[in-house]
């Protein structure tokens, strides 16, 4: 199935208060022109998943630069496995994330992860991907 | 005759102050040395705060380390202080710094990750156990917090018998920057700043060694603004924390000899250094000025620099260490109190003790093997960095004036616009790399396959903190007096509501080991909280 992303959800869970990088990816996807909600700090995952759901979201980007990465993308995951319909939203993480944590999140069904110093063309690209059907779930 | 050159070949610094192919004697004809640079450790303090500056006492190391449980931090200390590293800075976990206790549902993943987690008394007297605070200077990020942490730490140093002499550090206590940059803040901005000054008013009364703040434009600068912003709202805010002990009666000069400052150290070189050099011969100016304060203790911008996080890349980390030695040159150059150099691995972790010793090691061997300390200010006079500090200091006045001109600096965050217009700075800059106008090493130019992430090790927190964590703090209620909490806890409650300096009463609630959790609850039960805007 081609999925068409047009509304993006941006949030930070967690306590960590770092959102430069969210900020300015925000004002980047915006100006390649998709509709983007960001959240804001500190959201909890099932606030997150609830406004996704509720939004109607196609993509949910989660930054997290506190190192909680892990425990916090895989409580996003759960809830959105339990709660969302089978066409779910694509679950992006940004931060810092170590290698070998890239792989723990992609094989907890995270569709990509944009470690810091990541190309803003590089997220547009990837969203444009999912435009072209070049990206399904599982 | 026109030379094509001029036009192709145009420099400027990274806040965009231009620079021409050289500088001489003419560029300083209108220049009165005396009037701009004064002697070192006199007004205005253009080339330092001391006479003898590191001939006297080379800069104070010390590296923000902090993570787990306040027994592994202990631990941790020690061998840093066994490394000769001079002074502690302390990094607290995300919970701690936004008043939450370890067993909030909002901290369950955040438990001494970023830093060491600290819920109640018993938390500070393990974090310094065999650790002698009355010959160590001790700094704490903490800002939302900073009442708490400075009370627990204060209750603590006095248990192992530290007079109040005796007790020198820092707290940041920089909520101005918090609702900036840093996101730390717990309490509306009124309350922030109330709080804030009963931290400096107690500590000029009670604390002579202990500085109440440090203004920091450094995470200012971590969010993207360029070095005229940082030092224009470091000032700025500054005269914010000023006005508000002043308006309650107290004389600047009573206090000001402790306020203190942090500064970044980003990579533009030269001009990094002379914003230090104008940093000081601006805040001179104006606590002699504006404020006619006499004591010039009081007029002495005494600085910390912090390598800037943000200039390190994760592709090639180990270039990160070439970056933070740069860093530290700038720091020492421009002549700051205490130096902090980023570990090479900030990019992916808190640093493991080997990213953190190379970070120590960078400093000892700028202090002992280069020669560099041996005399003061040696860059002064130089025909380009004095007139680099002249158009720094003209674009900064412009800035304070214009933000002053248009309601202040409260004002401008309440409606966003400084946030904004550093906002607008961060995505240039970041656009110009994302472009390759701006050269980052290994990242945008020179980018090799071979990239070391793979081959560094990682610091990885033990999962184990948060029970280790939770099972103390129940050990803790269990073996307190809970009516004496309770009744202090109700004392500092009304105090808030009525406006009193609220640290004596946080200083008794902390003595019936009340908890962070606890504590910021009564204020927040009297303040309220303060919410963002997204």
């Amino acid at each position: 199935m081609t999925l068409v992303p047009r509304r993006i959800l941006l949030a930070k869970p967690g306590l960590d208060g770092h959102d430069k990088g969210i900020r300015l990816v925000t004002k980047a996807i915006r100006d390649a022109g998709y509709e983007v909600i960001y959240l804001g700090l500190r959201q909890t995952p099932e606030n997150i998943v609830r406004a996704a759901i509720d939004e109607d979201v196609d993509v949910i980007g989660l930054s997290i630069l506190s190192g909680a990465h892990l425990s916090l993308t895989n409580r996003v995951m759960t809830l959105l496995k339990e709660q969302a319909s089978e066409d779910r939203p694509h679950l992006i993480v940004g931060g810092t994330i170590p290698k070998e944590d890239i792989v723990k999140l992609e094989r907890a069904g995270v569709s990509h992860v944009f470690p810091v110093g990541s190309n803003f063309t590089a997220i547009i690209e990837w969203l444009k991907g999912l435009e072209d059907g070049g990206d399904t779930f599982d | 005759m026109i030379h094509l050159t001029r036009d192709v070949d145009q420099r400027e610094t990274a806040s965009g102050l231009k620079v021409r192919e050289h500088y001489d004697v003419e560029d300083l004809v209108d220049f009165e040395p005396k009037e701009a640079l004064g002697k070192p450790g006199e007004y205005p303090f253009t080339r330092g705060v001391y006479k003898n500056m590191y001939r006297g006492r080379v800069w104070t190391m010390r590296q923000y380390a902090g993570f787990g449980t306040p027994a592994e931090t202990n631990e941790y200390f020690k061998y840093l202080l066994e490394q000769g590293q001079t002074g502690l800075s302390v990094a607290l976990d995300l919970p701690t710094q936004m008043g939450l206790d370890s067993d909030a549902s909002l901290a369950q993943d955040e438990v001494g990750r970023v830093g060491v987690a600290i819920d109640s008394l018993a938390d500070m007297e393990a974090l310094f156990a065999g650790i002698p605070i009355d010959r160590i200077s001790t700094n704490f990020t903490i800002n939302g917090t900073a009442a708490i942490i400075l009370a627990m730490y204060i209750v603590a140093a006095e248990k192992k018998g530290c007079s109040r002499e005796q007790i020198s550090g820092t707290v940041q206590n920089d909520m101005i920057k918090e609702f900036l940059s840093r996101n730390t803040f717990i309490f509306p901005i009124k309350e922030s700043l109330q709080l804030a000054g009963d931290i400096i008013e107690y500590c000029a009364t009670n604390y002579p060694r202990f500085n109440p703040i440090s203004v920091s434009g450094y995470h200012i600068r971590e969010l993207g603004a360029n070095a005229i912003q940082e030092v224009a709202l470091t000032l700025l805010a500054a005269i914010t924390y000023v006005e508000e002990v002043k308006s309650r009666g107290i004389a600047v000069d009573d206090f000001a000899p402790r306020l203190s400052f942090q500064l970044g150290a980003s990579t533009d070189f030269f001009e990094e250094v002379a914003k230090f050099r104008v940093a000081r011969r601006l805040w001179a100016r104006i606590m002699k000025e504006r404020y006619q304060i006499k004591n010039p203790k009081g007029m002495k911008f005494r600085v910390f620099s912090g390598g800037n996080g943000i200039s390190l890349t994760a592709r090639e980390p180990l270039n990160n260490i070439i970056r933070g030695t740069l860093q530290c040159l700038i720091g020492v150059l421009g002549g700051a109190q205490a130096i902090h150099v980023p570990a090479y691995d900030e990019a992916f972790a808190i640093p493991t003790p080997q990213s953190a010793r190379i970070a120590l090691r960078t400093q000892q061997i700028i202090a002992e093997e280069t020669g560099i300390p041996n005399t003061v200010d040696p860059l002064g006079g130089s025909y380009y960095l004095e007139t680099l500090a002249n158009d720094l200091e003209d674009a900064i006045l412009a800035l304070i004036d214009r933000i002053e001109k248009a309601g202040g600096l409260v004002k401008a965050i309440q409606q966003g616009t400084i946030q904004n217009e550093v906002l607008e700075q961060a995505y240039r800059a970041e656009l110009q790399v994302q472009k390759g106008e701006k050269t980052i090493v290994g990242l945008n130019k020179y980018v090799s396959d071979t990239d070391e992430e793979e081959t560094i090790p990682i610091f990885n927190v033990s999962p184990d903190i948060l029970q280790h964590q939770l099972n103390s703090l129940e050990k803790v209620k269990a073996e307190r007096h809970n009516a004496g909490v309770q009744r202090e806890l109700q004392r500092l409650g009304s105090a808030a509501l009525e406006g009193e300096n609220v640290m004596p009463y946080i200083i008794d609630a902390v003595k019936q080991y009340a908890t962070v959790g606890e504590i910021a609850s009564a204020l927040k039960s009297a303040w309220g909280e303060y919410l963002q805007q997204s």
